[in-house]
């Protein structure tokens, strides 16, 4: 189905849900309610013009100091082998409370990607059945692909600081010439 | 218990003493493993009731390089995402810049990636191949699948000047033109290569053996691997006739023949083991068959298009593109904020998809299968991990 013909179809059976869409964007987007990812998402997996069966990745985003008030985005990049078209859906969540339904009962899949969202940006997913850090070791502190997250002296209680050959010879650990 | 208990999920941790089930840990260096993943198993005796995947040791955290770095210099870490077919990660990181800033390459680019992709595939499956044969107990086709991929390093070696780590592809382009010489060594090579898969195929593929180890085991049908999102030949092999490369062509695709195999249940069952096995099999094939016919009508002309000094895709600008890698889609969704840097590029690999389908595959079944399962989903540690 053509894009404008899949935004219109979602616009249709969700008029409250649906906070903006683009079909003129490099890939047809339409963005949702956080509370609706759900049901949209079943709505385009079930719906028998649509049937988005593959749930290609989901992404998080730090949109701090792009978008105002500052908001981590979640994106979902569906594609359908029966019809072979795409679609991308995204919701923006408060920084400060970045809790979005999970979906991994819709899309198995799911379950390990919102997992790494959750690692490396620190959305929340409810009701998922095992959020848990999945790249990260599990007494890691910080979500490092948030825009505000710095790096620490030490990691794990090694340096994080390069230290140079004359400095380890000498028995020094000091930050590299020109660092 | 000891600390590391804390990593695991609860069920995990549940008293196993009563009813004489035990906890066993797989990895994370386990020859089986091919690379650090680390398996924690639930063990009934012989049969596994829960199998958890533990990943992440190889994590580099590429996603934030690729932010540190710039458009520009992020060609070089692409080829760590996937050691064993860095031509594709390559091949996907320029065409989702190219995509932002709407550049066109020219057809002797397009096609001599093609050339780059499908040799990387070869590469690629051989050492899967070889790998699958080596965890069920036969050393020799691993070495025979060696020795035909150091062949493909070697044309790479003179090619682009590396054998492993190509950063071949540039943004609008590529690298390196044919090297005078390089076309029939490549010709040479796909004579001998025809005649060593029907060798190979007489060596292990229809080995009694190795048959029964394969037929019928770790059964992954087709609607559960397009909800765990199994990509490439994993696909291919549960049934599902997709590829890129033919359903959403790019690049030199459109014009190439080639047929796309689907596993059909050869000795066992449609997505078992074997089937991923033999389906990779028909698939270098006709990788070597493109690849005659890339040779056969190179376009000449430039090997680069025209690219800004500066790469900055505009602010705000968003797209994703997906490759046909050897361990299927790739996926890169990038978005630019108008400076020289990715605001965020995410990289989506077949391996991941791969790995998480292991906790729904190995209940009930024995260690044995669970490595020649494991082994047949080819997947690259450092491509989970990124």
């Amino acid at each position: 189905m053509e894009a404008a013909g899949i935004l219109a179809r979602v616009r249709e059976a969700f008029p409250d849900a649906v906070v903006a869409d683009d079909a003129q964007a490099r890939d047809p987007t339409v963005q949702v309610a956080p509370r609706a990812v759900p049901e949209v998402l079943a709505f385009l997996r079930d719906d028998a013009d649509l049937r988005f069966d593959f749930l290609m990745a989901v992404t998080g985003v730090d949109l701090l100091g792009v978008a105002d008030p500052p908001v981590l985005r979640v994106v979902y990049h569906l594609f359908s082998y029966a019809h072979r078209h795409t679609l991308v859906v995204r919701a923006d969540v408060p920084r400060d409370q970045p809790q979005v339904p999970s979906v991994s009962t819709l899309y198995p899949t799911a379950t390990w990607h919102e997992r790494e969202a959750f690692d490396l940006l620190g959305i929340r997913f409810e009701g998922h059945p095992d959020l848990r850090r999945i790249l990260l070791p599990e007494e890691w502190q910080g979500h490092p692909l948030r825009k505000d997250w710095v790096e620490g002296e030490t990691a794990l209680g090694y340096s994080t600081r390069r230290s140079t050959l004359m400095g380890l010879l000498r028995g020094a650990s000091g930050p590299a010439k020109g660092e | 218990m000891t600390d590391m208990d804390e990593t695991l999920p609860k069920t995990l941790l549940q008293p196993t003493e009563e009813d004489g089930e035990m906890v066993l840990n797989m990895g994370p260096h386990h020859p089986s493993t091919h690379g650090v993943i680390r398996l924690i198993l639930r063990m009934d005796g012989e049969v596994i009731r829960e199998a958890v995947p533990d990943i992440g040791y190889l994590h580099r955290g590429i996603e934030k390089v690729a932010e540190k770095v710039g458009w520009a210099g992020f060609m070089p870490y692409t080829d760590r995402v996937d050691y064993l077919g860095a031509m594709f990660v390559n091949h996907a990181y320029a065409r989702v810049v190219e995509r932002l800033l709407g550049i066109e390459v020219p057809p002797r680019a397009e096609s001599l990636r093609v050339l780059a992709d499908e040799l990387n595939r070869i590469a690629s499956h051989l050492i899967c191949l070889g790998s699958i044969t080596m965890d069920l107990g036969a050393y020799t086709p691993f070495l025979h699948g060696i020795r035909e991929r150091e062949k493909i390093n070697d044309l790479f070696e003179e090619w682009c000047g590396a054998r492993l780590t190509y950063n071949y592809m540039r943004i609008g382009g590529v690298s390196f033109d044919l090297p005078e010489g390089l076309r029939p060594k490549i010709l040479d090579f796909l004579d001998g290569f025809e005649v060593f898969v029907d060798e190979f195929n007489r060596l292990i593929t229809w080995n009694e053996i190795f048959v029964r180890r394969c037929a019928g085991v770790g059964v992954i049908p087709p609607e559960t691997a397009v909800g765990y999102g199994l990509v490439g030949p994993n696909l291919r092999a549960s049934g599902v006739d997709f590829d890129l490369r033919r359903d959403l062509p790019y690049g030199a695709y459109p014009d190439l023949e080639f047929e796309v195999p689907v596993g059909k249940g050869w000795v066992g069952r449609v997505g078992d083991t074997f089937d991923r096995f033999y389906v990779r099999i028909l698939e270098m094939q006709q990788s070597a068959r493109i690849i005659r016919q890339v040779l056969q009508r190179l376009p000449l002309g430039p090997i680069l298009g025209k690219v800004p000094k500066k790469i900055k895709p505009e602010k705000g600008a968003e797209a994703h593109v997906r490759v046909e890698s050897a361990r299927g889609d790739l996926l890169m969704y990038a978005m630019a904020d108008g400076t020289e840097k990715p605001w965020r590029l995410r990289i989506r690999t077949g391996s991941f998809n791969a790995l998480s389908i292991l906790g729904a595959l190995a209940p009930g079944m024995m260690v044995a299968d669970l490595v020649a399962s494991f082994a047949s989903l080819d997947v690259i540690a450092p491509e989970t991990d990124r």
